[in-house]
């Protein structure tokens, strides 16, 4: 097997997710498109543990899904808050800053 | 890419069709996931996509973190997105407005990304091919986690404790 089919892949999946996390106007969605964008990342990390023998890329991938599960934890909490405060979670609303 | 032809009889034929058919259902449904109209459908599809990177673990020799996967986000990022969803929105069904006024600007930056990285990968990795190796052994992964790694490990830890309170405080209503 080519090591870059996986990367492509892999590729692939994260401009899906860039182009997600553009295009959405969702918060949910954003999310959504971040959690794509991780999956790439790990994937790519376990097929260079596979190309290198070292376990250590998994260890990463891990780490990874660990990171991840933090930050859709933490993020829809985000979500909610936001959603009681102004009755709406269209990103391009929420526009309080100077600039 | 000539490499890639003349390395291809080196390749085990079985896992490259595998590959190709798990690839090309997780691309058509991440297209799903950031084009669709509905966000419960569009959670429904980051779930094929999420199996298919969990099919992917397998096929690359990494059970433990395919296991992990299926655990964590299918069975629990998931959960926590529909939550989401249905907690945030009384409407289900199909809404007009889930993209931003910007969005085409998303196609020709995520069309130059893909090409950028695409170069960049055949340029550097076009002919290696991955070893025939059997699955790594889940002793290797905990022997790593408790000795090298051991310091980042109760960090993350310690990251999910206050992720964990972070959120309660977040959403807790008074």
């Amino acid at each position: 097997m080519l090591a870059v089919n996986f990367l492509l892949l892999a590729a692939a999946l994260f401009a899906i997710g860039v182009y997600g996390v553009i295009a959405r106007r969702n918060a949910v969605m954003v999310l959504m498109s971040i959690e794509l964008i991780l999956n790439a990342v790990s994937l790519n990390l376990v097929a260079f543990a596979l190309m290198t023998g070292a376990v250590d890329g998994q260890v990463f991938a891990l780490y990874v899904i660990a990171i991840a599960a933090a930050e859709v934890g933490v993020g829809l909490a985000m979500v909610l808050m936001i959603y009681r405060n102004r009755k709406s979670i269209a990103l391009d609303e929420l526009s309080e800053m100077k600039g | 890419m000539s490499a890639v032809i003349l390395a291809a009889d080196d390749v085990n034929v079985a896992q490259n069709v595998g590959f190709g058919i798990i690839a090309a259902i997780m691309i058509f449904a991440a297209l799903k996931v950031v084009t669709t109209k509905n966000v419960v459908h569009a959670a429904l599809w980051l779930v094929v996509v999420l199996s298919g990177i969990a099919a992917q673990y397998i096929l690359a020799a990494a059970e433990f973190v395919a296991i992990s996967q299926v655990l964590v986000y299918i069975g629990a990022v998931m959960v926590l997105f529909l939550f989401g969803i249905m907690l945030t929105r009384a409407q289900i069904g199909k809404e007009s407005d889930l993209n931003n006024k910007g969005w085409a600007l998303g196609i020709p930056v995520a069309l130059m990304l893909f090409g950028l990285l695409a170069w960049v990968i055949l340029d550097a990795f076009g002919d290696d091919i991955l070893p025939d190796r059997g699955p790594a052994p889940t002793v290797s992964l905990s022997d790593q986690f408790l000795s090298i790694y051991l310091v980042p490990f109760l960090a993350i830890s310690f990251v999910l404790l206050a992720a964990a309170i972070g959120a309660i405080v977040l959403a807790r209503k008074d």
